[in-house]
């Protein structure tokens, strides 16, 4: 066991912290109380043309604070834990709540829903606290080699960068909830650059590859995300304008998967009451093609978005957004759900110093049964994304555009590469329009879809 | 409250540091045989204010204490932090960070002496120490303003956030500089609805002041009245047209494009690293020669201003871009040491849990000569870029993508339609070369904008005139 693990009495020790805090807020006269601590620590060890270039190693714990009275609340946070600091920081919190207009919605969670179990979901690995400095380091030394070695054309590198985090949570509330868990997280980066051979118009491109898990003998080797990294790099030379058209757009997983996120932010209970999003009143409508299915499921072992319980301290469960097109669910807390009504679907997230709100856990588009290349087979002309810039997306109308990098697709086979362009439509045409869903999936991430095909969109290009 | 300004590293505070503990934790850094290290010493407090559904229905306090210790061994960086200012912890944080120099003679921190800074953002009256009262007042004000604006708005969101953050930064060639920096944050977003229509507009604004931010044309009401406008006229915007139109940029805000299109690329780190696209390019023509660029840490209250930067050095105004040929890159303590420039004042971090970069401040074009109404009259199918809900650059080759919240289409010269949330895309140096005419009407954008780089968020300031690009790449959906 290495320094930076993170024990059952580290989880336990928290657990009771949290707990005693609790206590300081009835005795400072609040009515109710939730408290959240965080203790962790990170390793980040970065090399850039075979040096060394940063070793960052720190852990840090603080602690967060929700103040019930009156029907008023307040939320407070402090890194600052000296047992005398902590008293006074109890105290101005519950002053704090006296601020606030009355809300009967702002209360705890009913005794009810909140979880009375919690499942060991198999999120904390510590050989990952065994890995130390110099073992990063080597490993991104072997990464950007074998991404620099590839081919003469990679001439520069971002560099390889190796991390870890590690963390333990705790939550206790004076309705009754006290619980905790541990979980482990390493991810490598490998980002080689390349020049434009056209002296008439130098640029760089550049490019990556990554692994990511909690569990360290599930990473994939240095070597190969720094050749994987190299070769997507390259594939970038060239990359040109093409003229604005209408033309179907297939998107890669690793753009994809940037627009379940984008639909999570019109799904979810926060959205609806506060009419932010295109989505009011559409449930139990179609709202994507009969090929989508997308669901939110805390509960994959190891996933890099599961949890146990919520922010709330309500048990985490699987919900299903979207089924077969049909918008199901949106993502629920405890508050946006009394606002709209209806029961929590245990989707609470929380920060160290925020209310909670909704949030995704493992947030994923099925997979389809086209296998993943007739995607792009199928297609004569198109676009394939690989990546897309820029927050072009409003949440009240639904209108998209963002800037995109990909491939040109001619007669079922990726050309050109392609760069400086937009894909714009409407969200709601977007999903409506998806018309080819790949069978791949890979759940490094903890928003993930397949390979998938929208059949058109506007891209904004040159003008001829 | 009690715990407002008192840092506890401050004379006279619990954990109060002077010359001889800095030296001594330097010492330790350096055992291991860095050749440079730096403490930073953060305190801050902050405060937040919501109103939603015509109620205040959020407060929230926050304080975070902490001391980051970096060392550097050449070009290699160890760094680490601690919450805990007790004497082992800080004494452990230091000796972590020192690991990265593995062997070779140890220096010696130098006799540290105090740095003489100038005060860009006095604050008579700090607003954390103002009863909140005040401000739940202004949070009304603003959401009444909105909904008396049109009866169409259906939903006020009004925010208020505010924080005074001290700093205390000693370093191993002897600089010990502390500074006290405040900052408040106004904000209001109002949704119209009009039958199965709805829009939202948003307009806020603040700086490293106090409430004295809401004085002469700055108030609460403005800023609720605005949003209201903007989500109104937008209830009846057009689709935008897409592909290559001349764009005109309103003053202020448009400083976002700025920023993104050439400010990350002259940050020094990416030249140093010879990643950026503006690698190599001292001494030529990278803009249209109407472009002078500069970016200035001592603009009076502003967002982007700082006193001192998080590495010591006093900031100050710094020219990027000299009609239109490239003169200076924006720098930390590293990239000057391998330009041989003295530091600009340009080494940030947004806390003591990370190492500074070279960072921008205040980024700002320079007026030019045309009125804005000539501006807009010179062209005769294009887009009036007004505001912007952010962007994004690969600092690698410049391409960038920027998000209109508010725009409207120019014909023959007059702006007519708004049109709908809308992109533009394109290439930073291209676009400062098309750049062909620039107003008189030089603005700094009220400040709301934070920037994001390797994950760290610090505040900005962000300036123009109006400016019109002969061609820009707008991503709408109508062909």
């Amino acid at each position: 066991m290495s320094a930076a693990s993170i024990t059952h009495e580290t989880v336990k020790e928290l657990t009771d912290a949290a707990a005693h805090v609790v206590e300081l807020c009835r005795a400072a006269g609040a009515d109710a109380s939730e408290v959240l601590v965080r203790d962790g620590n990170e390793l980040t060890a970065k090399v850039r043309m075979g040096e060394a270039e940063l070793v960052q190693e720190a852990g840090s714990r603080a602690l967060g604070l929700r103040i019930f009275k009156d029907g008023r609340r307040a939320v407070t946070y402090t890194s600052d834990l000296r047992k005398a600091s902590l008293v006074g920081f109890v105290q101005e919190s519950v002053a704090l709540a006296a601020l606030v207009e009355p809300d009967e919605l702002n209360r705890l969670p009913d005794q009810a829903d909140l979880a009375t179990s919690i499942p060991d979901l198999d999120l904390y690995d510590d050989t990952v606290a065994d890995v130390d400095a110099a073992w990063a380091l080597r490993q991104g030394i072997a990464g950007e080699r074998a991404a620099r070695a590839h081919d003469p054309r990679i001439t520069n590198s971002e560099g390889a960068t190796w991390s870890r985090s590690l963390g333990a949570v705790a939550f206790a509330s004076s309705g009754g909830f006290v619980g905790g868990y541990r979980g482990s997280y390493a991810s490598f980066y490998v980002e080689p650059i390349c020049d434009e051979p056209d002296p008439e118009n130098p640029k760089k491109r550049n490019g990556y590859w990554w692994t990511a898990s909690r569990f360290r003998d599930q990473l994939e080797d240095a070597e190969k995300i720094g050749i994987e990294a190299a070769r997507r790099t390259l594939a970038t030379l060239g990359s040109k304008k093409i003229p604005t058209c209408e033309l179907p757009i297939v998107f890669d997983p690793e753009a994809g998967r940037s627009l379940i996120g984008t639909l999570f932010s019109v799904a979810n209970g926060s959205a609806f009451w506060r009419k932010s999003t295109y989505l009011l009143g559409r449930e139990g409508t179609k709202v994507a093609s009969d090929l989508v299915t997308i669901v939110d499921d805390p509960h994959l072992l190891r996933g890099p978005g599961s949890k146990p319980f919520d922010g709330d301290g309500l048990a985490t469960r699987k919900n299903t957004l979207v089924r077969a097109g049909v918008l199901e669910t949106v993502l629920c807390d405890v508050y946006s759900a009394r606002k709209l009504g209806r029961a929590s679907t245990g989707s609470a997230g929380r920060g160290i110093g925020g209310n909670p709100g909704p949030t995704t856990s493992n947030m994923i588009m099925e997979r389809g049964t086209t296998p993943k290349a007739d995607v792009v087979k199928h297609t004569a002309r198109g676009l394939y994304v690989t990546s897309m810039m820029g927050f072009g997306f409003n949440p009240v109308t639904g209108d998209f555009s963002r800037g995109a990098q990909g491939f040109l697709i001619e007669n079922g086979e990726l050309t050109v590469p392609v760069s400086e362009v937009t894909i714009s439509c409407n969200f709601d045409d977007l999903l409506q329009r998806i018309d080819l869903v790949g069978d791949d999936l890979d759940l490094r991430s903890s928003t993930a879809c397949p390979t998938f095909r929208v059949s058109h969109m506007m891209l904004g290009g040159s003008s001829d | 409250m009690s715990s407002l300004q008192s840092a506890p590293f401050l004379p006279g505070g619990e954990s109060a540091i002077d010359a001889t503990i800095a030296q001594r934790l330097l010492a330790a850094a350096l055992s291991s045989g860095g050749d440079y290290a730096d403490l930073y010493f953060e305190y801050r407090v902050g405060a937040d204010y919501v109103l939603e559904e015509e109620q205040v229905k959020s407060v929230g306090r926050g304080v975070t204490l902490g001391l980051g210790v970096r060392v550097t061994k050449g070009d290699a960086t160890g760094y680490a932090y601690t919450e805990d200012l007790a004497w082992e912890r800080m004494l452990h944080a230091a000796k972590i960070a020192g690991q990265i120099a593995a062997g070779g003679g140890s220096a010696q921190p130098q006799a540290t002496h105090a740095v003489t800074t100038q005060s860009y953002y006095p604050v008579a009256r700090p607003s954390l120490t103002v009863p909140p009262a005040d401000k739940l007042a202004l949070l009304r004000a603003a959401d009444k303003a909105a909904r008396a604006y049109d009866p169409r708005i259906v939903k006020v969101e009004a925010s208020f956030t505010e924080a005074i953050k001290e700093i205390l930064v000693v370093t191993s060639d002897g600089k010990m500089a502390s500074d006290v920096q405040p900052m408040v944050r106004f904000g209001v977003r109002a949704v119209a609805e009009d039958g199965t229509k709805r829009q939202s507009g948003s307009s806020g604004g603040g700086g490293r002041m106090g409430l004295d931010y809401f004085t002469g044309s700055r108030d609460a009401e403005g800023h609720g009245k605005e949003a209201a406008r903007i989500a109104i006229d937008m209830l009846d915007a057009i689709e935008a047209p897409a592909g290559d139109f001349p764009v005109v940029l309103a003053p202020g805000d448009s400083g976002i494009l700025l920023h993104e299109a050439v400010g990350h690329g002259l940050e020094a780190d990416f030249n140093r690293k010879e990643t950026s696209n503006y690698t190599g390019q001292l001494g030529k023509q990278v803009a249209s020669p109407l472009c002078t660029v500069i970016d200035d840490g001592t603009v009076s209250a502003s967002r982007g201003s700082i006193n001192v930067d998080d590495e010591g050095n006093v900031s100050s105004r710094n020219v990027l871009i000299e009609n239109g040929i490239l003169v200076g890159y924006m720098h930390d303590r590293l990239s000057a040491r391998h330009f041989g420039v003295q530091p600009g004042g340009n080494g940030r971090r947004e806390s003591f849990h990370s190492m500074p970069l070279p960072r921008m401040t205040n980024t700002a074009l320079l007026a030019g000569t045309h009125s804005p109404e000539e501006i807009i009259k010179s062209v005769k199918r294009g887009v009036y870029a007004k505001r912007f809900s952010g962007g994004q650059v690969n600092i690698s080759n410049g391409d960038f993508v920027f998000s209109l919240t508010e725009s409207y289409l120019i014909e023959d010269g007059k702006l007519t339609a708004p049109l709908k949330g809308v992109n533009l895309v394109g290439n930073g140096p291209e676009v400062l070369r098309r750049v062909d005419m620039l107003g008189t009407d030089y603005e700094l954008s009220d400040g709301m904008w934070t920037c994001g780089k390797d994950g760290q968020s610090v505040p900005v300031g962000v300036g123009t005139p109006s400016v019109r690009i002969a061609k820009i790449t707008v991503g709408g959906t109508k062909a």
